[in-house]
């Protein structure tokens, strides 16, 4: 147990040598690395958890009510069109009902042309191949009495919100690059949320308003021959909704309920200002299809107000003075630098294909964060230095031992961290200081067994020998147990939770390290060149 | 140098003699403890409850708590709490799980830093959703017991199954205590309340392990002693270490007590509970436990021949 072949106590130092060499760059600034530290040793840094360095934790639901409810409507409109085809279908009762469109047909001798151009709208998602089933969205429930019921399919609905998900992350992707703020992390989780990571963002409310918004911007004709009042009574005709302003004291105007067109027309927006009020506005430029769309409908309104919506409020409503036809425009609404500029990052980066709400929200300031770093410094060397004054009071010389082997054991953990890019939080602080305090577990085993295997009259030699060697087992069976509840805690947490497990597990594994390997060595060559009468425990 | 021992090199200490009263006191402890957790409850944060919390600093002085509180109770959001935390100036506001939608939920924090403005430092926001909320609360008790359970599966294929249940027990006594010290404390409960819990189950299997192995060890070693006495000698040998350890990282955790902030008190302070805890059960739960799990052992002696018999078969060496 004592003799260490030299290639062993090669690898042994040279684990430490490149942990240290693997720290060095925690203590240089970024462009102290960029310009002094060679490219070819790891450049990285230790992470910080949002918890210390500040920053935003944001958990989003994809709304899926909401999301289904939209296309049930949109659902609806394309059977319209359907049953509108030549041969025209006659019907009755088309409408969303619950979680399916309903309608039923008239003639009987219709059923089957009508069912057939239903299922033409199951809008199929994948085909069968390979054993696999096809997949459509929809599913047709086809009444003998001509009844029609139109609903999702169940895995037609997990497979869209796939999809749902996948697009709202790289919409929220492209409006957080276009912000130029700080690189947040931006992740799926589970089957219908999407988490937000940003460390050190400092301004999380804007973060948070750009990332929720649904931004889907419409343009709809104003209908001024009902006054609003009417129409909130009930009294609103058909394919025409009543919609808020959002300035003007929030009074509500008559619009067409089919926009004239969408946010997916526009190819660009930008922020610019008004040239007599000096006001900023959100200049916009449309697709060729859309300045062409764009263009008929001015022409064929002209005097007639259009309502520019985002979210379902009108942000303005100017009125069509001549036809637009150059396929550009602008969009007023008393913006303020920041918003105008807000605005024109999420008409660029496009519409949430659904609705998004928060589910979970974190949010640290960087002064706290500042605090907690120094409190866990503290907290950690405060609680090492007691340590190690105990087992040099304890264990006299052996403590030494210990005390240098609980040194390596910190300079493994920190090195792994950063190695690993694990993120380092402040509960992560609290379990190396807790590896710190069971850390000299491994040695306590040890020496109280050599100590032992001294008093019944073994010679030094022999009885460090097996002190080591009947400890082994013991602190493998008692480290493993401990190893399995962390990992069960790095399994199920989150956060900072996750960040003290990840140290936690961590610093098990290098304890065993040092304990059955560097201690061993260090007393090894300590008896070959003392040679002691006693082991001095 | 003379070196510090806590205890004389190979004390007596009647261990097994007192198991009674060990047990009486446990037994008596578990019961309170349900007892408490059932008349006071927890007090459960946001994590498992849904709500909002923030911790926010007054820019001038200390902070005028009656004030604060009238001014958040004239929003209209249900129960709120507000409180010092830490210092003078550093103040510590809860607001219940809002009725109704997500959006209600989420609208909270910037409704009261509407009301607040510039006057006070947002040090933290947390805001967690019914949805969520449910969620932790169930992944946290299943990782307690799938901790549990593949822990008894791993002691039970290195040891036997007596220890196995001897070690589950004396952990799910140190759960239940520990889950008493939230429940009589008043420690807001949270997840890292959790890690607090599976660190505690890892620390006291890891010392009940120990003891565990030296028993084994000595059950090989002198196979016709008595059970109990060879229960009060493994325990005695193993003493100065169980003892040192725990001290050590006691004093690890009192530093982190002490010096590592407000923030992570509860989780901090609930560790140093449970190390003790787990410490206490090693010597007086685990061990004595064996004495009704493993008859064989104990002195029925048509079981023992058998024992030694296999005893010998499974261990050539």
């Amino acid at each position: 147990m004592l003799y260490f072949s030299r290639w062993k106590v090669t690898a042994i130092l040279l684990t430490i040598f490149v942990a240290l060499v693997v720290l060095i760059p925690n203590y240089l600034s970024s462009d102290q690395i960029k310009s002094y530290w060679p490219s070819w040793l790891p450049g990285r840094q230790i992470v910080l958890g949002l918890d210390l360095q500040g920053g935003v934790y944001l958990l989003y639901q994809v709304d899926v009510t909401d999301y289904k409810q939209k296309r049930l409507k949109a659902l609806e409109g394309d059977i319209r069109q359907a049953m509108r085809d030549e041969p025209r279908i006659g019907y009755t009762g088309l409408g969303v009902q619950g979680d399916v469109v309903q309608l039923k047909i008239r003639d009987a001798d219709k059923f089957d042309e009508a069912g057939k151009r239903l299922r033409n709208l199951l809008n199929p998602l994948s085909t069968a191949a390979l054993g696999g089933a096809a997949v459509s969205e929809f599913q047709l429930d086809q009444g003998s009495d001509g009844l029609m019921r139109l609903g999702f399919s169940p895995t037609g609905l997990d497979k869209r919100l796939g999809t749902v998900v996948q697009q709202s992350i790289e919409v929220i992707r492209r409006r957080v690059d276009q912000m130029g703020a700080v690189e947040p992390s931006i992740q799926r989780q589970g089957s219908d949320r999407i988490l937000v990571e940003a460390p050190g963002e400092k301004d999380p409310a804007r973060l948070k308003n750009i990332i929720g918004r649904t931004a889907q911007m419409t343009f709809h004709l104003v209908d001024l021959n009902v006054s609003p009042d009417e129409a909130a009574k009930g009294n609103l005709p058909p394919g025409e909704i009543l919609l808020k302003q959002k300035e003007a004291g929030g009074i509500p105007m008559v619009v067409d309920e089919t926009p004239l067109m969408s946010g997916e027309d526009l190819t660009d927006a930008q922020t610019s200002f008004q040239s007599q009020t000096n006001e900023p506005v959100v200049s916009f430029r449309l697709s060729t299809s859309g300045a062409r769309k764009f263009a008929q409908v001015t022409t064929d309104n002209v005097g007639r107000l259009f309502a520019i919506v985002l979210d379902d409020e009108i942000i303005s409503a100017p009125r069509i003075n001549e036809p637009i036809t150059q396929g550009s425009g602008q969009i007023s609404g008393h913006f303020t630098v920041e918003t105008a500029n807000d605005l024109a990052v999420l008409l660029r980066a496009g519409a949430l294909p659904a609705k998004l709400s928060v589910a979970e929200e974190r949010t640290v300031g960087p002064g706290l964060g500042a605090d907690s770093i120094a409190a866990g410094e503290r907290a950690a060397m405060i609680g090492t230095v007691a340590v190690v004054i105990f087992m040099l009071a304890a264990y006299g010389l052996f403590g030494v031992f210990a005390n240098v082997a609980l040194l390596v054991n910190l300079i493994l953990i920190m090195a792994i961290i950063t190695i690993l890019q694990a993120t380092l939080t402040l509960p992560g602080i609290a379990g190396i200081v807790l590896t710190m305090g069971m850390a000299v577990d491994s040695n306590v085993l040890i020496y109280e067994r050599i100590r032992e295997e001294q008093r019944l009259g073994r010679s030094p030699v022999s009885a460090i020998d097996a002190g080591f060697r009947r400890a082994f087992g013991t602190i493998l069976d008692a480290n493993i147990t401990t190893l399995i509840a962390a990992i069960v805690l790095f399994q199920m947490g989150s956060g900072p939770v996750k960040g003290f497990a990840v140290t936690h597990v961590i610093g098990i594994v290098t304890t065993m390290f040092t304990a059955i390997t560097f201690t061993r060595l260090v007393v090894a060559t300590w008896v070959r060149y003392r040679r002691p009468s006693v082991v001095p425990l | 140098m003379r070196l510090l021992r806590l205890f004389p090199d190979d004390t007596k200490i009647p261990f097994m003699k007192w198991r009674k009263w060990s047990f009486l006191f446990s037994g008596i402890a578990s019961v309170l403890c349900f007892v408490v957790l059932y008349t006071h409850g927890m007090n459960t944060g946001i994590d498992f409850q849904g709500g909002t919390l923030m911790e926010v600093q007054t820019k001038s002085g200390p902070a005028d708590l009656e004030g604060i509180r009238n001014q958040l109770n004239g929003l209209g959001l249900g129960e709120v709490q507000v409180q010092s935390f830490g210092a003078a100036d550093d103040v510590l506001i809860r607001i219940a799980r809002q009725e109704g939608n997500d959006e209600a939920q989420a609208a909270v924090v910037s409704r009261v830093q509407a009301l607040l403005g510039d006057k006070v430092d947002y040090r933290r926001t947390e805001m967690v959703g019914p949805r969520v909320s449910g969620e932790l609360a169930q992944n946290g008790i299943l990782g307690i017991i799938s901790a549990l359970a593949l822990i008894m599966i791993y002691v039970w294929f290195r040891f036997e199954w007596q220890y196995s249940l001897g070690a589950v027990i004396a952990t799910l006594h140190d759960v239940v205590l520990t889950i008493g010290f939230f429940a009589v404390s008043q420690v807001e409960f949270n997840l890292s309340s959790i890690a607090a819990i599976l660190t505690i189950v890892g620390y006291s299997l890891n010392d009940t392990v120990v003891v565990y192995d030296r028993i084994r060890e000595m059950r090989r070693k002198y196979k016709r002693l008595n059970l109990v006495v060879l229960l009060d000698l493994a325990i005695n040998q193993t003493l100065t270490r169980t003892t040192n350890t725990a001290l050590t990282t006691l004093i690890a955790l009192s530093a982190l007590v002490i010096f590592g902030g407000e923030v992570i008190r509860s989780f901090t302070a609930s560790m140093l509970f449970g190390v003790v805890i787990g410490t206490y059960s090693s010597i007086f739960i685990a061990a004595p436990v064996l004495i009704f799990l493993d008859p064989q052992l104990a002195g029925d002696k048509s079981a023992k021949k058998v024992e030694d018999d296999s005893d010998e078969a499974a261990e050539p060496a």
